[in-house]
């Protein structure tokens, strides 16, 4: 516990350090080191409290509110969020080491890189709810600074505006949250409120309370908006940390607050959480594949994949509160283990989207185009991110979605006619959010690596520096071996989910070939190693026998032209041509909206043609909230320019009328 | 000594300073207003000085002659000759008839009664009356604030109001006198910037009268 306090510490002195010394390009690489190494600690001490399943480690410190202290805990669960976050922050300052570098504002990130890294760290080790609300808001003021890194970029600014309300909201349900479960005695510590009854109505409320704040910092629908914007906004690394990290430190927050603190859980609490995260997969995938823009199709499908572990959760509580802890657990550590893969090949793909930019100077898809003969090397990890998160057998994506969707099949064992009727219709909206992505990111790969350059900048990309390469190399590695070998993965999440839930899924490490099997060997298993010794096995054997068998002689024929022989670059297929179909079939979902502009017969001018997408959540809820405090602003803006007489009257009238309100009650 | 005598004399004391209240708030004349500050502060002065007797604490004679000093003797001077440096000797003006005044007045002295012996039903007696015509000097010297046009004024005003908060700090035992000497530099600060602002803005308007200074942002009335 000492030593993860003190490289929190250190984080902390690190970026204190840096704001002097944030100019140089070395000092930016010794800064990204040092965070590199302190992450490197906090990874290894988070492992090995969840390898050695020791039991938790609590810490009071003598700061913060008198009487009270800060208390920090280390059990199972924070040790696993603390190993994503850990992880995340190392990939990110190790890929930060060669891409900080190019940084033109290096003043502007580096104090509030480890700063950043520190919050999210506090957020995982505080045990009472004051620390873990000032670590929260530490956490999201940070981002919110290094979102507005790039400040003079047009939009940016709007993005970190949005940001800060979404946040400051988030935190606002948050400590409401923590309010009713603190109870009539009023104690902060999680101990306290772990012990306190709590009626059904307040337990509703704080599960509505919790949705609401963690919901809003990890991007569910509807409280998405500024996620889309800010994530992008930030520097490569920081959106990778924010997408890949940041949203798990928000389902750590919600899963600490129902399955631990909350008490006992009701079956109909499963519900909102069910209809909630199957809606966010799947907008959140039908936005990601509108998007033009490569770090924003990121963003939206981090909004996707947040509603899959939500769906896990929601099938956790539904199964934990009718007894049913086997099927509990198996919901539990598929939703655990969507969490950690997305962490991991999120992260991967900003950084490969961060590559693209240092190597271009590009985010739009339709400026890009041919990368893979340039970066070869980006080329192929991306490649294993986008297979990761297409949920391709044999990486990690399909494993955990697979699990979730075995937990689904559990479903019609349920006793409740909602929950029987409902689940099988948020897993078929989960089979749909799978197959999106797998074409959302088909289209991003085939229009930013394949095909030809678009843009002159495309065509004189040059491939990224070692360290950001290792990074993603790491990362690629890890999505590998998590997908070939579930089974350890799925044996180390046993200890937090039988923490969570009350029991754990059964042992997988003795299986015959390393396979898993969920439930029963009659009902279902999948062996993630004989599928990829099978498909590298049979790639190679196609590509000897096509090297060894095929004609080596030179054929020259026309291209396959579409009938429209024209050489340039921009007649390729392009990113908004892919979309075209899946925009037209969700166009009522999504706002999307298409206009032909075709001129009379004989007008000389050339047809247009335009297609626009309008985020309809954004239409219905937050513009009218906009217009009204708009509106109330105009309103009140007389009271700015009253005479000194008239502000003393209003101060007198407000004070007598209190009075008066104290008076007459009772 | 019986408890009654001292509950008495503090009775008297802190209802005095209530009817030296409503005296301010009809003065209008400028001298008459500050002999009447200088009085009020004199009160002030003297109920302190029997809390301290009564509650055996020799900080609050501290206090007492603070009030004495500053507010009794050294503010209304000063004042006096800032009135006289600006002219100012002529009648001041109120806003609403003096009638309707003392009216609102004593409605304002009986909202803090009502409010106060039921909202402190379970302290001390001394205690409650004390805070309760506290509450009613701190209400009459923002009323006065209200009332007032002269910049003048609106400074003894805001004066008579911190005397009420002085007596109910002292009502209430055990106010540190940190805090006490605290508030009377804060007064003393803000009495000197409030003087300085006076001349500055007699220099640019020719008038203390506040309204000039809502003509000049060109608002409304």
């Amino acid at each position: 516990m000492t030593i993860l306090l003190l490289s929190v510490v250190g984080l902390l002195v690190l970026g204190l350090v840096s704001i002097p010394a944030g100019h140089s390009p070395r000092m930016s690489a010794i800064v990204y080191g040092l965070s590199a190494a302190i992450t490197a600690v906090l990874l290894a001490h988070a492992l090995a409290h969840l390898v050695s399943g020791s039991g938790p480690v609590s810490q009071t410190m003598p700061l913060g509110l008198p009487w009270i202290g800060v208390h920090f805990r280390l059990d199972a669960l924070s040790a696993l969020f603390l190993a994503i976050v850990a992880a995340g922050g190392l990939a990110a300052s190790v890929y930060g080491i060669g891409y900080g570098r190019h940084e033109e504002s290096p003043g502007r990130v580096l104090p509030f890189f480890p700063a950043f890294l520190a919050g999210m760290v506090l957020v995982v080790l505080a045990d009472d709810a004051f620390t873990f609300l000032v670590s929260w808001e530490f956490m999201s003021l940070a981002s919110w600074a290094l979102v507005m890194a790039h400040h003079r970029e047009a939009d940016n600014a709007r993005s970190g505006y949005v940001y800060l309300i979404m946040a400051a909201f988030g935190t606002f349900c948050l400590l409401l949250a923590f309010g009713l479960l603190a109870g009539a005695q009023g104690s902060y510590a999680f101990s306290a409120m772990r012990g306190e009854a709590l009626t059904p109505v307040t337990a509703g409320l704080v599960l509505a309370l919790a949705l609401v704040g963690a919901g809003s910092k990890a991007g569910l629908v509807p409280l998405h908006v500024w996620l889309p914007l800010a994530h992008p906004a930030a520097p490569s690394h920081v959106s990778a940390l924010m997408s890949g990290v940041m949203t798990k430190v928000a389902i750590y927050a919600f899963i600490r607050i129902i399955f631990d603190l909350a008490g006992p859980i009701e079956w109909w609490w499963s519900v909102p959480l069910l209809v909630v995260g199957a809606c966010t997969a799947v907008l959140g995938v039908l936005y990601a594949t509108m998007q033009e823009d490569m770090k924003r199709v990121l963003a939206y499908s981090t909004i996707e994949n947040i509603g899959m572990i939500f769906v896990g959760l929601g099938l956790a509580l539904a199964f934990a509160a009718n007894g049913f802890a086997a099927a509990a657990a198996l919901a539990m550590t598929a939703a655990l283990f969507h969490a950690i893969n997305h962490s991991l090949f999120k992260s991967l793909l900003f950084f490969g989207a961060g590559a693209v930019l240092r190597a271009t100077g590009e985010r739009r898809m339709d400026a890009l185009g041919g990368l893979i003969h340039r970066m070869p090397r980006t080329g192929i990890v991306f490649l294993v991110g986008c297979v990761a998160i297409s949920a391709l057998p044999p990486l990690n994506g399909f494993a955990s979605e697979w699990l979730m969707l075995q937990a689904i099949l559990q479903s019609p064992d349920l006793p409740e006619w909602v929950l029987k009727l409902s689940i099988p219709a948020v897993g078929a909206m989960l089979a749909l959010a799978t197959a999106l992505a797998a074409a959302c990111f088909v289209r991003i790969y085939g229009i930013v690596f394949l095909g030809r350059p678009r843009t002159a900048e495309a065509a004189a990309a040059r491939e990224v520096d070692g360290y950001a390469l290792t990074a993603m190399f790491a990362l690629g590695g890890l999505c590998l071996a998590a997908g070939v070998l579930p089974g350890f993965v799925i044996d180390g999440l046993a200890p937090v989910v039988s923490g969570l839930v009350g029991a754990r899924m059964p042992t997988q490490a003795g299986m015959e070939w390393l396979s898993i099997m969920p439930v029963a060997e009659s009902r279902s298993s999948y062996n993630g190693l004989l599928g990829f010794l099978f498909i590298v096995f049979s790639a190679s054997m196609a590509a000897f026998v096509i090297h060894r068998f095929a004609s080596r002689a030179i054929r020259r024929a026309p291209a396959w032209d579409c009938g429209f022989p024209d050489p340039r670059p921009a007649a390729q297929y392009g990113a908004s041509s892919f979309a075209q179909p899946i925009r037209r079939v969700f166009a009522a979902a999504i706002g999307a909206k298409e206009t032909v502009d075709m001129p009379l017969p004989g007008d000389l001018r050339p047809a247009r043609f335009s297609s626009v997408i309008r985020d309809r959540v954004w239409d219905l809820l937050y513009q009218p909230v906009v217009t009204g405090v708009a509106a109330a602003a105009d309103r009140l803006n007389r009271f700015q320019f009253l005479t000194i007489r008239r502000y003393l009257s209003l101060v007198f009238v407000v004070l007598v009328g209190l009075l008066m309100v104290l008076a007459l009650w009772q | 000594m019986g408890s009654g005598l001292s509950f008495d004399v503090a009775h008297l004391l802190a209802g005095s300073l209530v009817l030296v209240s409503f005296m301010l708030l009809y003065q209008d004349r400028m001298y008459a207003l500050l002999n009447i500050f200088a009085l009020h502060a004199l009160v002030l002065a003297l109920s302190v000085a029997w809390q301290a007797y009564v509650q055996d604490a020799p900080h609050l004679f501290v206090t007492a002659a603070i009030a004495l000093i500053f507010k009794a003797i050294v503010i209304p001077v000063a004042l006096r000759r800032i009135v006289e440096r600006l002219g100012i000797h002529r009648e001041i003006e109120t806003v609403g008839g003096v009638g309707l005044t003392m009216l609102a007045g004593m409605a304002l002295v009986g909202l803090s009664m009502v409010v106060m012996l039921r909202v402190t039903g379970d302290a001390d007696p001394l205690a409650r009356e004390d805070l309760a015509f506290a509450l009613s000097v701190v209400l009459l010297g923002l009323l006065m604030m209200v009332t007032r046009r002269n910049a003048v004024s609106q400074v003894i005003g805001f004066m008579s109001l911190e005397n009420g908060l002085i007596l109910a700090a002292t009502g209430a035992k055990g106010m540190p006198l940190v805090v006490e000497i605290s508030v009377a530099f804060s007064i003393l600060i803000a009495f000197i910037v409030i003087g300085i602002f006076l001349f500055r803005i007699r220099e640019r308007f020719d008038t203390v009268d506040v309204r000039a200074l809502d003509d000049f942002r060109g608002e409304r009335q």
